[in-house]
């Protein structure tokens, strides 16, 4: 019984924060409505017994990237009437395919596969499970090249976000390390040979 | 009363459903879009929890964990794309961005 409260408590602020999202004519407003509903999901995960993906999504997720893209939106100056001059000639559009969507997948969902989705209730793990345990067992034996996979593509990010946004500027003095040490000791001394004066 | 895997999907497909109007509506403005995007992805990761949960394997929610490194890695360099456009064209507007005359 707390579990529906829970449940249509939690869905209906995800439902409300994504219109938010989708609807605001602020982008910073959009942010952090897509931080409320990143919240609202991770509560959600946690009544499917989901507790390390949960805290997960709110760390990495709401802790990282919606932060940086707080930082972009904030940063950029953005012309914000130029960009909305197209949202009502769009939106009967956009609710149509969206209104077709659900109604397709919640026909299939609830309706065409009665007997085999409806009827299950997730049933509570046993008192000492740990999902954090259980995931981490098959994350490093049975899928451990796909977690290095994963480690290569953040590294990938790292480099690719890094020289995507480092900008030389012309005539900044600053040191060329590489030329310093490479230096020889014939490009510094120069012997000259003194002759020795005739007259005395 | 009892909450049972279909409302969890149905509560993904209405999610993804509002990302795809989304992405229609603001079709201007590309933060949006990536915001739209990274919705998307969520209620697709909600998805492959419920069936993680109605099947009994947790090898979805190793997907999902995978998902999501992959979808910080795709908004990170999305996002320093999207500095450098602006850095250089000082717009974000997508109906600007027709240089390449596709």
């Amino acid at each position: 019984m707390i579990t529906s409260l829970l449940f249509y408590a939690l869905s209906s602020i995800l439902v409300l924060a994504a219109l938010g999202v989708i609807a605001t004519r602020n982008p910073v407003h959009s942010a952090l409505f897509l931080v409320l509903s990143f919240v609202q999901s991770a509560m959600l995960w946690l009544l499917l017994e989901a507790e390390f993906l949960a805290v997960v999504l709110v760390l990495v997720y709401v802790g990282a990237v919606m932060v940086l893209f707080l930082f972009v939106v904030m940063m950029l100056d953005i012309n914000e009437e130029a960009l909305k001059e197209g949202f009502t000639r769009y939106l009967p559009i956009g609710v149509l395919v969206a209104l077709v969507l659900v109604l397709e997948i919640v026909y299939v969902v609830w309706y065409s596969s009665q007997n085999l989705l409806t009827g299950i209730v997730p049933e509570p793990y046993p008192p000492g499970y740990s999902n954090t345990q259980a995931l981490g067992n098959i994350l490093y034996t049975e899928h451990v090249y796909a977690f290095e996979l994963a480690a290569v593509i953040l590294l990938l990010a790292i480099v690719a976000a890094i020289t995507l946004t480092m900008r030389r500027r012309p005539g900044l003095k600053v040191q060329n390390v590489a030329q310093q040490v490479s230096v020889k000791r014939e490009d510094r001394v120069r012997l000259v040979k003194v002759e020795p004066s005739q007259d005395s | 009363m009892v909450i049972t895997i279909s409302h969890y999907l149905v509560l993904a497909a209405v999610l993804f459903s509002l990302s795809v109007a989304g992405i229609f509506i603001n079709r201007k403005n590309v933060i949006l879009l990536l915001m739209c995007i990274e919705l998307m992805l969520l209620a697709v990761n909600f998805n492959f929890i419920a069936f993680s949960r109605m099947l009994g394997d947790e090898v979805g929610q190793v997907f999902v964990f995978f998902i999501l490194t992959v979808a910080a890695a795709e908004a990170a360099i999305g996002l320093a794309i999207l500095v450098v456009l602006f850095r250089t064209r000082q717009s974000i507007n997508v109906d600007e961005l027709d240089a390449l005359k596709g």
